[in-house]
């Protein structure tokens, strides 16, 4: 599945090498291949296993080199995946074999007797799944703490004596497990400190919320004052903060388009931007992930062709992309998108989720991160949960767009407005970020944050484990590939009392099960070491040190040309 | 017995065959994924398993030498049955 033809090894002495993002499930054919004149010429050129998205003919735009790679699964270990769900599918139609015959007891949701007859609710594979693979290594996820989660977290214990269906508290807790999943980019989520403490005065001043909306009388100026802040955050004119950052996307697109519209998607985007997507009822195109190529080529044909049918030009396109992917720990080609954006009169929303506060010399996220200007991005978009250790989500730009959202989002109309602790969390955590506290605190901790993703990332890398992702995303998305892997590495991790997030299917393609680091900036150097060292311990004990490729010192050297080609149709 | 140097599971370290072994076995767990059944299923993949393997080896030491002496002799019947004189000519 992940091979290609165009993986194969390319006949003479010219090694190429296939460069592209992801998977060829996902990617397709489209790519740019790389020719390396330098690698041994006789040897018969094996498939080069890795994959490096070097900032290559756009160099000029990059400040700083764009190194952003995703290592070809290796043939074998894809084959034992697949044969491993293989088996675990067996095993799952024989208990449900048992279960629909009544010799085991069935303990998830089902039709009931009435219902027998009507149209199934649980046969499709995804019930099949959770049923029968993803219960059973169940005790990985949705681990209950009773601790603050920051770079340490307290776990309760618990244990399962029916495999996962039901769980018991011991009543014991597992203290001080180093908190290795949780978005808190740059450790604001803290009970203690200033952010706390503003929290605590205002919730004595103003209580916890006023049960309305923005527009009927849950405005308070706590909230003006955020929007202003944010505003001035982002260096743009104005700004907008709703409760929630999974309604910011997905009530505020389909404000902004509708019918008659057209919207290019990343194929990885967060299912808020699908689903916002499609609740807009425009049309919706999915180009390869951070796939230049394939995004011109839409674009191309979008103004070509406009509207099926009715050939009338598209009323607007928006272009939808994501700071950094959550999934794939890459980072925007912004440089590009914003190139494309400006050459075909598109609009462009970035979605910042996950890189506002973690990337860019001042915390500003990718438009900081590539020093480019906050005003040629139409939508900023970006949410409070992960670096901010608060809650909700904000849309920024021009005057005259968040007029227009005020009045037209279904979210501003409709939701009521946010606590006021929760805003006064976001001002004082941002100003933190801003400096505007009179402490270098925040600027402090973007920089460990950056410090920290560099060394675990390079560290990672060397120990032979494959990484996934962009040099300078905090997500690091560890592969596991095989089922039993996911179940295992998060079971031996909390053993040795580091806490990780594993994933697998349906948030990842089916063979690409991996487990995802979420760096912060309160992970101090002792902290990393530790884990880092626990993580060789159970990456040898898993054999999960899949990585073929040298360490190279230098990336981008060996490439001399470089031809993009579109092999797509 | 300690791995060859050249083994991954070189890296670790073990203090004696069993360790060794108990490893291997739960290699063997990981990669076919029966890691993650529970125990009774995981004695009817093994047992299924080893069957299949413990049938194999059988039928192989029974039918594999009658097969191939009717293979020798069904080819020595086509070429043992050419005169002399070809090979002479090839040479
Ligand atoms: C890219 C992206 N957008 C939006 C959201 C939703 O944000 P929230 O969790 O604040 O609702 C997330 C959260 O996971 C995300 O990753």
């Amino acid at each position: 599945m992940t091979e290609s033809p165009a993986t194969k090894p390319a006949d003479g002495d010219v090694c190429q090498r296939v460069k592209n993002g992801l998977n060829l499930e996902k990617n397709g054919v489209l790519k740019s291949l790389h020719r390396c004149h330098e690698q041994q010429p006789k040897h018969h050129c094996q498939p080069e296993e890795e994959e490096v998205h070097a900032a290559s003919h756009h160099d000029s735009q990059y400040n700083r080199p764009f190194l952003e790679s995703f290592e070809e699964t290796p043939m074998l270990v894809a084959v034992l995946t697949y044969m491993g769900y293989g088996i675990l599918t067996i095993f799952g139609y024989l208990r449900d074999f048992l279960r629909h015959w009544k010799i085991e007891r069935c303990h998830i949701a089902r039709e009931k007797e009435e219902q027998r007859d009507f149209v199934p609710l649980y046969q499709d594979f995804e019930n099949f799944y959770t049923r029968n693979l993803y219960m059973r290594i169940r005790d990985n996820w949705n681990r209950p703490i009773c601790s603050v989660p920051g770079a340490k977290v307290d776990l309760m214990e618990r244990t399962s004596r029916d495999y996962n269906w039901t769980f018991e508290y011991t009543g014991r807790v597992v203290l001080d497990v180093i908190n290795l999943g949780s978005y808190n980019y740059l450790g604001f989520a803290e009970n203690t400190g200033p952010c706390a403490d503003s929290a605590a005065e205002i919730t004595m001043k103003y209580g916890v919320g006023v049960a309305s909306t923005r527009q009927e009388i849950g405005n308070l100026d706590r909230h003006e004052e955020l929007e202003k802040l944010v505003a001035k955050f982002l260096g743009v004119e104005s700004a907008m903060v709703f409760g929630m950052g999974f309604a910011t996307n997905s009530m505020n697109i389909p404000a902004l388009t509708g019918k008659g519209c057209l919207i290019l998607s990343d194929e990885l985007n967060h299912a808020s931007l699908v689903l916002g997507a499609r609740l807009s009822g425009s049309t919706i195109r999915v180009f390869k992930h951070n796939n230049m190529q394939s995004l011109e080529k839409l674009l191309r044909d979008a103004i070509v062709h406009g509207q099926p049918r009715t050939h009338r030009p598209w009323k607007k396109i928006l272009i939808v992309v994501e700071g950094i992917y959550s999934m794939e720990g890459s980072i925007v080609r912004l440089p590009e998108v914003i190139d494309l954006k400006k050459r075909y009169r598109a609009y462009l929303y970035l979605d910042e989720a996950h890189s506002i506060g973690a990337l860019g010399s001042r915390g500003r996220g990718v438009v900081d991160y590539f020093g480019l200007d906050p005003c040629d991005v139409d939508v900023l978009m970006g949410t409070f949960t992960k670096s901010f250790g608060a809650a909700g989500g904000y849309i920024a730009g021009k005057w005259e767009l968040i007029e227009y959202l005020r009045s037209h989002s279904h979210s501003a109309v409709y939701a009521t407005s946010m606590s006021p602790p929760v805003v006064e969390q976001i001002i004082t955590s941002m100003k933190c970020i801003m400096g505007e506290d009179g402490t270098t605190i925040g600027c402090d901790r973007v920089r460990k944050l950056a410090e920290n993703t560099v060394y675990f990332r390079r560290r990672l890398r060397e120990m032979g484990f494959i990484i996934y992702g962009n040099e300078d995303s905090p997500v690091v998305p560890m592969m596991l590939y095989m089922p039993a892997k996911i179940g295992a590495f998060g079971r031996e991790m909390l053993k040795r009392n580091i806490g990780v997030v594993v994933v697998g299917f349906p948030a990842t393609p089916i063979i690409e099960s991996r487990a995802r680091f979420c760096i912060s900036a309160a992970h101090t150097k002792e902290m990393l070491d530790r884990a880092l060292s626990v993580i060789s311990e159970v990456g040898d004990l898993l054999q999960l040190k899949y990585s073929r490729r040298r360490i190279q010192p230098s990336l981008s050297l060996p490439c001399d040309d470089i031809v993009f080609e579109d092999i797509d149709d | 017995m300690p791995p060859p140097p050249f083994h991954p599971a070189c890296k670790m370290n073990f203090k004696n065959l069993l360790e060794y072994l108990a490893w291997l076995y739960y290699q063997y767990l990981l990669i076919t994924g029966i890691y993650v059944l529970e125990p009774w299923e995981k004695s009817i993949f093994n047992s299924v398993l080893f069957s299949a393997i413990a049938m194999v080896i059988y039928t192989s030491y029974v039918f594999v030498p009658i097969h191939v002496r009717l293979a020798l002799e069904f080819f020595s019947g086509i070429f043992g049955g050419q005169p002399e004189s070809t090979m002479a000519l090839m040479n």
